[in-house]
């Protein structure tokens, strides 16, 4: 992965491990695995398999199935806002 | 009746960290391979990536993801590699100024998904990797990771580039697939063939996964890293020849990240 711009290959859409070292920091662990299920259609969804659209100000996941969107995140210099309201429920593993 | 002891919280491994680059080396004329060492880097899993941060002197900082191109043997230091885009806000600075000794500020090892670990799958099972461009970063890590271990599971490698000379890691994957432990590669030159050239010679296509899937079987464990269009395509063919969606893992990289 190197998400820096390649204009050859100009397709605005990542994925979810594109946004693992934001949600990782804001959450204390990795997320990339984490299944989620969406809350539009209902489809659970890994968390690397979200569609990431990053350029931006904010970041966007969104569903893969539905294309709905699962969840925003908003870094500021002094916090991260994480808008969930597109996740129906998120399972941690307890390790 | 008594309460444990509430578990420790596990200090996090994701805060940001000053790393040093203690070796550049050219992979290729528009992609280099930088050494980082951080002191308290705890170690990698093949497949995880990076992020990195640089800051101006105004204060202004740009952040991108790296995948690890160095096997998790290695501990003291990792690296990664950066193709030059003309129109990147970092790559040129990682490619044309970055010198040995310079400070960067990284944060990692990242994610837990696109990871290959030898003696976490079965001895013999089966590891079909797709590469385009840049994209084989990660899953050289993996092919790394698989020599050191000493795994002899059979594997492939179906690497797209442009040219023969964009091939990043090139003598290195010759090498690699000449030990005789169950490696193949598979080159596709998708714009320019050296002369006399026999292997593929176009994009990544349903009947090319097919073939460089057929002697692997559909019992592949499968990882998939390039450009957008490039990773939809490999995925949807595996999924269509019968492999479980879940053994298809895929990453996708394109234009400026977070």
């Amino acid at each position: 992965m190197a998400t820096d711009g390649d204009a050859d290959f100009d397709d605005a859409v990542l994925d979810g491990n594109a946004v693992a070292g934001v949600l990782a920091s804001t959450f204390g662990w990795d997320m990339t695995a984490m299944p989620s299920q969406c809350a539009h259609c209902h489809n659970v969804n890994i968390t690397a398999e979200l569609r990431a659209y990053t350029r931006a100000p904010g970041i966007v996941l969104r569903c893969p199935t539905c294309s709905g969107v699962v969840m925003r995140i908003v870094e500021t210099p002094t916090s991260t806002l994480i808008d969930t309201s597109g996740i129906a429920w998120l399972r941690f593993e307890r390790r | 009746m008594s309460l444990a002891a509430p578990p420790a919280r596990r200090p996090s491994p994701i805060a940001w960290q000053i790393a040093t680059v203690t070796a550049i080396r050219a992979e290729t004329p528009r992609v280099k391979s930088l050494t980082l060492a951080a002191p308290s880097w705890p170690g990698h899993r093949a497949g995880q990536h990076v992020d990195l941060r640089l800051t101006a002197e105004d204060g202004y900082s740009v952040e991108r993801s790296y995948s690890i191109g160095s096997e998790p043997e290695r501990t003291d230091s990792f690296d990664i590699t950066v193709e030059e885009i003309s129109d990147g806000e970092v790559s040129p600075f990682l490619d044309e100024e970055v010198i040995v000794g310079d400070r960067i500020e990284v944060r990692g090892p990242i994610g837990g998904y696109f990871v290959w670990e030898a003696s976490g799958a079965p001895a013999a099972e089966p590891l079909f990797l797709v590469a385009g461009g840049s994209g084989v970063v990660p899953l050289m890590a993996m092919l790394r990771h698989r020599a050191r271990a000493g795994a002899r599971n059979p594997t492939r490698l179906l690497y797209s580039s442009r040219h023969l000379e964009e091939v990043i890691y090139r003598s290195e994957l010759d090498a690699l697939a000449a030990a005789d432990d169950g490696l193949e590669v598979v080159h596709t030159l998708t714009r320019s063939r050296p002369e006399g050239w026999t292997g593929y010679n176009r994009r990544i296509d349903d009947r090319m996964i097919a073939d460089a899937l057929a002697p692997l079987g559909a019992g592949a464990r499968c990882f998939i890293c390039g450009p957008t269009a490039l990773v939809e395509v490999a995925a949807n063919s595996l999924v269509r020849l019968g492999l479980p969606p879940d053994r298809v893992r895929t990453e996708r990289f394109g234009p400026s990240g977070t």
